[in-house]
């Protein structure tokens, strides 16, 4: 299946509802994150330093996760390895049945929406229960997140209240603390029926065997205690060296994230339950899954793709984004990391559109904590799609074409200036009341939205000569 | 002082105006200008689009046109991008081309980099007495780290009032090829930046590219406003001789 973006642009674009409630959420963001940015004085040196880690321990990937496994296994804990996000899955479900666990209760994990743990879940007879908000609202309305990091980033207040009077039967209120009580109510319950418990993990320490995951509700921490077993998924490019590290990268994720100094909760899980500990769960898994995350590491290119800390700051920094917000990119990763890490997961064929919807603007690459260099891996993106697309295609694509004749017009000054000239002999035939219209391709995207300037009698070259004739 | 203009592509067929105002400033400052006639484009269109190969052949181009130049001074934050930043990727770091886009990009200049870092001019001489606002072109920005040099240079205009732009540095859409292969989102985009350049209050937009300035101006016009823009290098030549 292919992933496109260009058949959503325009219908997200004329959603009048969508847009306004997108643009005052992603305002509100940009400023919390820039004041508390502005509030660390040697920010761009955690950034830096946070690279370097990053980079490190991605050059030696292998020996940090093996070191990850020995740690959590020395506390207690079960390490599983997946492959692919089926192999995940496959052990999920068969623990689950194995168990006899019906009741799931889930924190926000991004790279369970990859691997679709939910639908899987759901498919195999279980009951996965969101119990962050943001996620609870996407799982009560049949969504996907729209932001990585605010999942109902979208919906608007009374959105809220009346899809909660739809599936909760809460009465009309105007209250936010009124609709954060019916779901708080709602998910204790399931809370204290789950048989287990599946978290996402933001950061594994190999050093101690820690798993680090934030958040601001206290449902991860609920999640990870409260069932009998504990389920965490993470990527394998989550594991980071040694604890001391975590001051930077928790500093960097939360004010990048949310703009908060911290989030309410920063958990640190140390496998299942010890003699004489009176809560934790009585069994804790580690799944380490790789799904694609290997191939991109061993494209030392690309790499520093598997760096990000899935903070989002790099969406709510996107103009594209921040006007065709999360869905219209049809994946699980939105906007500029969403487009980067989107065809490396999975191919350049399956998604080719993704890396060309950027105007290459950089400000991505300007707000990353981990300064992954993201334009300049959009355009390594770029090369591939369409070296792709040459090799696939039986006849040399369009734009191909457009492009050899370009590049052999431009490597002659004569072939250029004759095509130039040719171009301001025919323009008076599509000058329309004094504008010029060229509603034909590859104009025709142009025209639709912007005037076309006219062409000048005569170029620069032409009165250049006609100047140091004068002259001499 | 002797400096060699690459006025790039857009300029020579559709802006004119901009290279001979570029000379009219650097003349004027006392700096002689060579236009070397084979000279044609950057390349960054098809680089920017993923055709490699093509970037290269037009590359070439320059290199061979520049390989003995003085200084490149270029009207143009994105053209300048591509050969300082840019094009020395293309080639193999070893090779003669790769050689010699790292020695020409070490002595290619943005214009008003040029005028304020260089020359140390913050003043050309310019007159102007309208309302006047700035957009930060991205790769000017992001990735030469150019946004005080044209401030300074607007500023130093007699008769300027400058007026900043609220979000200065946010994209406004344009982008390349994506202006055309995401049209839709490419213009809503630019709307973002029109309100806010209506906003400002300015009668005149200033930017530092012509490829930025066709989008908001073919925008502007669409709209009806009257609005101009105007780029850095024209403002700059307002003078009498």
């Amino acid at each position: 299946m292919q992933l496109r973006i260009r058949p959503n642009t325009s219908a997200v674009l004329s959603d009048a509802t969508l847009q306004a409630n997108l643009k005052p959420a992603l305002e509100k963001s940009l400023l919390s994150r820039d004041r508390a940015v502005a509030e660390v004085s040697n920010w761009e040196e955690l950034r830096q330093h946070a690279h370097d880690v990053k980079a490190h321990t991605l050059s030696r990937l292998d020996h940090y996760l093996q070191e990850l496994e020995r740690k959590v296994m020395a506390q207690g804990g079960k390490v599983v390895w997946a492959d692919t996000g089926a192999e995940a899955l496959e052990f999920i479900v068969g623990l689950l049945q194995e168990r006899e666990i019906k009741k799931v209760a889930k924190s926000k994990t991004m790279l369970g929406e990859e691997i679709h743990l939910n639908e899987e879940l759901e498919r195999a007879q279980f009951d996965p229960v969101e119990t962050d908000l943001g996620e609870y609202i996407i799982q009560l309305s049949r969504e996907t997140p729209f932001h990585i990091v605010t999942p109902a980033l979208h919906k608007s207040k009374e959105e809220v209240v009346e899809l909660f009077g739809r599936e909760l039967d809460m009465p009309p209120t105007d209250d936010v603390e009124a609709i954060t009580a019916t779901a708080r109510a709602v998910l204790r319950r399931h809370f204290l029926t789950a048989g287990a418990g599946i978290t996402g993990v933001n950061f594994g320490v190999a050093e101690t065997g820690t798993l680090a995951v934030v958040e601001n509700e206290g449902n991860v921490r609920l999640c990870a205690s409260l069932p009998e077993v504990h389920i965490a998924i993470m990527g394998i490019e989550k594991v980071i060296p040694r604890a001391r590290d975590l001051a930077v990268f928790l500093k960097l994720l939360s004010r990048s994230a949310t703009g908060q100094k911290s989030t309410s909760y920063v958990n640190f899980i140390n496998g299942p339950r010890r003699e004489g500990e009176w809560d934790g769960p009585r069994e804790f898994y580690l799944v380490l899954v790789d799904n694609g995350r290997s191939r991109i590491l061993a494209d030392p290119e690309l790499r520093q793709t598997l760096a990000c800390i899935r903070c989002g700051a790099c969406l709510n920094v996107c103009p594209v984004y921040q006007r065709i917000g999360g869905h219209a990119y049809g994946s699980t990763y939105q906007g500029p990391i969403g487009a980067i890490l989107t065809p490396q997961l999975t191919s350049a064929e399956a998604a080719p559109e993704h890396p060309f919807a950027s105007s290459l603007c950089g400000a991505c690459y300007e707000t990353c904590p981990v300064k992954i260099e993201i334009p300049h891996i959009l355009l390594k993106l770029r090369e591939r799609v369409q070296r792709s697309r040459q090799r696939l295609a039986r006849h040399l694509p369009l734009e191909a074409w457009a492009m050899q004749f370009w590049a052999w017009a431009m490597s002659s000054p004569n072939r250029y200036g004759f095509l130039g000239n040719l171009m301001r002999r025919v323009q008076p035939y599509f000058v329309r009341k004094g504008r010029m219209r060229v509603p034909m391709p590859p104009f025709s995207g142009w025209d639709r939205y912007r005037d076309l300037p006219p062409l000048p009698e005569k170029s620069f070259r032409e009165q250049f000569r006609a100047l140091n004739k004068e002259g001499k | 002082m002797r400096v060699s203009l690459f006025v790039t592509c857009l300029v020579d067929q559709v802006f004119p105006q901009v290279g001979l105002s570029t000379i009219r400033i650097l003349n004027r400052l006392g700096v002689e200008v060579d236009f070397d006639e084979r000279q044609a484009c950057c390349g960054q269109p098809a680089f920017n689009s993923g055709h490699s190969d093509e970037s290269r052949t037009v590359a070439r181009g320059f290199l061979e046109a520049y390989a003995d130049s003085g200084p490149v001074v270029v009207p143009s934050g994105s053209c300048a991008t591509m050969l300082k930043v840019f094009v020395p990727t293309l080639f193999p770091p070893d090779s003669r081309e790769g050689r010699l886009a790292r020695e020409i990009a070490g002595r290619t200049y943005e214009l008003s980099d040029f005028l304020v870092s260089v020359l140390g001019v913050t003043r050309t001489g310019a007159r102007f007495e309208e309302d006047v606002t700035y957009h930060d072109s991205c790769h000017q920005l992001r990735e030469l780290g150019i946004g005080r040099q044209p401030r300074l240079l607007i500023q130093g205009v007699e008769g300027v009032r400058f007026l900043e732009l609220p979000n200065a540095a946010r994209c406004c859409g344009f982008g390349g090829t994506f202006s055309v292969k995401f049209a839709d989102v490419s213009a809503a985009i630019g709307e973002d930046k029109v309100d806010t350049i209506h906003q400002s209050g300015a009668r005149y937009v200033v930017a530092n590219d012509v490829s930025c300035l066709m989008h908001i101006g073919g925008l502007l016009q669409r709209r009806g406003s009257q609005v101009r823009t105007l780029h850095l290098a024209e403002l700059l030549a307002k003078f009498e001789e």
